[in-house]
């Protein structure tokens, strides 16, 4: 067990800057306006650094650094482009704890997950599409003995990437990745929430990278993500959020016509077959561990199995044994490596979580464990933490119908696999799923059934690169975390060859 | 907006109003989109009126009204939700307030520290709280209208 000093004093192994400029063509430049803004930590709400206040002016400069840059970047070899990316993995990999205690202190998130999961996964996205562009290869069609069609693959050019706070640096890398390894230069705004520690990665990792080709600029949506994204100097927009500003961007696409991948969340049903629990043993373990993954991140993961299916006849052991294990989830420090559940991203989070809990109650669901805010105390004392909560409930309930984006779990009944896929399909969201079960027949028919684009099988809550990631129905449109992913961020040209000497014979 | 007999549906804490005449004094007509889904989802979004395309996938939840005061008149605010997310949720009034925070996605507000947020109860078709009711039937306006 390990406790991190917290960024900033005696021991730690990073100390955050005062304040940040955005990083545009490889230098640190101040904001047109001159105004920064307060980021506080989600760990005691307190101010640790202040972040450009990015306006229209700082990203036209941005876009200009990027245009300057994206002939060049665009013309690189597969092989350089690659070895760009994996320096860029070992440079990050050989600074991994500070760049997780960073993490942490910007988000709030325990700093075991940062450790296992964040950025890891990062080192091992950026090696997997340094991989995949190098074995990627275009096409020859025959279309008859003299003619042949040639299929190049071409980067877009600049695009535009708008983050979210939940994952801040993991979600940067999985756009920043397919992005580069394609050839593409890249205006990036990170999320107002989570400004710094994606600033504080680039300072350690820029001088990789030709200047321009990955810029970032931070700032408010309306002031700095507006412009970007409604920008006709962008060739795409990727953004990960909510529905009613990737409606909104798709809006901006479409008088740009330009392309979107969007990715806005889900409300996953996570579903516990009996047979789950006809033995008390490592898999009954496991699939316990998997009901209490709605708490991993603090509930606030895209993919959040937040509804929990419950076949009828293990209801009731199935659960207690569940509210169990979720009592047993350690909140604490969010730097500890033994706390399981740290702080949520940030006030207006917090009070959205306890006005779900609010209307859970209104509308009749039963409150298992947990339900309101936690105070820590001590130097964690102003943080925006709440305990691990179970509801037990009707689909139709909006605790079982919306996002809360916390560590709040709605849980009900079901008889039979049809009824199961039912109550599951009953979302106007399709991202993630679980389906558990010991039975190869039922495990498979739910997970074709479902309709959703990860169905985790048996598991929860993994994101390797090499399995494409991404949304059905209002959950957005694309795949990341997958070599498919490049296909987003390129351009196909077609050369129609023609080796005939004789004419047509039309003039 | 609403229906003769429909029970109010939207409502405005007076934090929350005083929120909008700043916004308004600096943006022009406001209008609200009820989001869903991930990261800020569940937020009520404030956009300068018409920035946002309604559309027939869309219902006007109803007009929120910001009374005069000093220099600022008064004024309304539409309040509008995708079809689809008003199935889910047209059993409950929704009241719009407003706490300190730090909200992503486009919302006017976010650069004054500041977050519009929704607080929930229960409407029947008699527009009492505290009991649940089937669905309300609520105006849904023609395609791209914002109902100004």
């Amino acid at each position: 067990m390990t406790v991190y000093a917290a960024p900033g004093t005696d021991g730690s192994l990073m100390t955050y800057a005062e304040r940040y400029d955005h990083y545009i063509g490889g230098e640190w430049v101040p904001p047109a306006s001159g105004e920064y803004f307060e980021n506080p930590s989600p760990v005691n709400g307190r101010t640790f650094t202040e972040v450009a206040r990015g306006t229209a002016a700082d990203i036209e400069r941005a876009l200009d650094a990027a245009h300057a840059a994206a002939p060049a970047w665009g013309r690189t070899s597969v092989a350089a482009r690659a070895l760009v990316l994996n320096r860029i993995a070992d440079r990050i990999e050989a600074n991994l704890e500070a760049i997780a205690v960073a993490e942490t202190w910007d988000n709030g998130k325990p700093v075991r997950e940062c450790l296992a999961a964040d950025i890891p996964l990062v080192v091992d996205h950026l090696r997997y599409f340094a991989g995949v562009v190098r074995a990627q290869e275009g096409g020859i069609s025959q279309i008859d003995d003299d003619t042949v069609a040639y299929h190049f693959h071409e980067p877009l050019g600049v695009v535009g990437q708008i983050i979210p706070w939940n994952f801040p640096i993991l979600m940067a890398f999985w756009k920043l990745a397919p992005a580069l390894a394609a050839g593409n230069c890249v205006v990036l705004k990170p999320a107002e929430q989570t400004p710094a520690s994606i600033m504080y990665l680039f300072g350690l990792i820029g001088d990789l990278l030709p200047p321009g080709v990955v810029n970032i600029v931070n700032g408010f949506g309306v002031e700095a993500g507006k412009p970007l994204a409604s920008n006709p100097r962008i060739r795409k927009i990727a953004f990960t959020g909510e529905t009613t500003t990737g409606r909104l961007i798709m809006q901006y696409a479409s008088q740009n016509l330009i392309p979107v991948t969007l990715e806005l969340g889900g409300k996953s049903p996570n579903v516990f077959f009996e047979d789950v629990a006809s033995a008390h043993d490592d898999f009954y373990d496991k699939a316990l561990e998997g009901f209490t993954m709605f708490a991993l991140n603090g509930g606030e993961v895209c993919t959040c199995p937040s509804r929990a299916l419950i076949q009828s006849s293990i209801y009731d052991t199935f659960l207690a044994d569940g509210v169990k294990r979720t009592e047993a989830v350690v909140q604490g420090n969010p730097l500890d490596t033994a706390t399981m559940i740290g702080a949520q991203a940030s006030n207006d989070q917090l009070e959205k979580i306890l006005s779900y809990i609010d209307i859970g109650k209104q509308e009749g669901a039963r409150l298992l464990t947990g339900g309101e805010r936690a105070e820590l105390g001590g130097d964690l004392a102003g943080g925006y933490y709440v305990t691990p909560t179970i509801f037990e409930g009707d689909n139709s309930m909006r605790i079982f119908q919306e996002e809360i984006f916390g560590p709040v779990l709605a849980v009900t009944r079901f008889d039979g696999e049809d009824d199961a896929l039912k109550i599951a399909n009953d979302t106007l969201y399709g991202l993630g799923a679980g389906v558990w079960s010991r039975n190869i027949h039922t495990a498979y028919r739910m997970g074709r059934g479902i309709q959703a684009g990860r169905v985790w099988t048996n598991n929860y809550h993994a994101y390797p690169a090499h399995a494409a990631f991404g949304g059905y129905k209002s959950s957005g449109i694309g795949r990341e975390n997958h070599k498919m992913m490049l296909d987003h961020y390129q351009q196909t040209k077609n050369l129609l060859v023609s080796y005939a000497t004789s004419k047509l014979g039309f003039f | 907006m609403e229906q003769a007999g429909t029970p109010e549906r939207v409502a405005v804490t007076d934090a929350a109003a005083s929120q909008l005449r700043r916004l308004r004094r600096r943006n022009g007509p406001l209008m609200f989109h009820q989001s869903g889904g991930c990261c800020d989802g569940s937020s009520p979004m404030c956009f300068p009126d018409g920035d946002f395309i309604t559309s027939e996938a869309d219902v006007r939840l109803g007009d929120l009204a910001v009374a005069a005061e000093g220099d600022d008149e008064a004024f309304t605010v539409p309040v509008w939700m995708s079809k689809e997310q008003f199935q889910l949720w047209s059993h409950t009034h929704l009241t719009i307030d407003l706490v300190k925070g730090r909200g992503a996605g486009f919302s006017l507000e976010a650069p004054d520290g500041v977050r519009f947020l929704i607080r929930s109860r229960l409407i029947t078709a008699a527009g009492v709280p505290d009991e649940l009711s089937g669905p309300v039937s609520c105006e849904v306006p023609a395609a791209g209208g914002t109902g100004r």
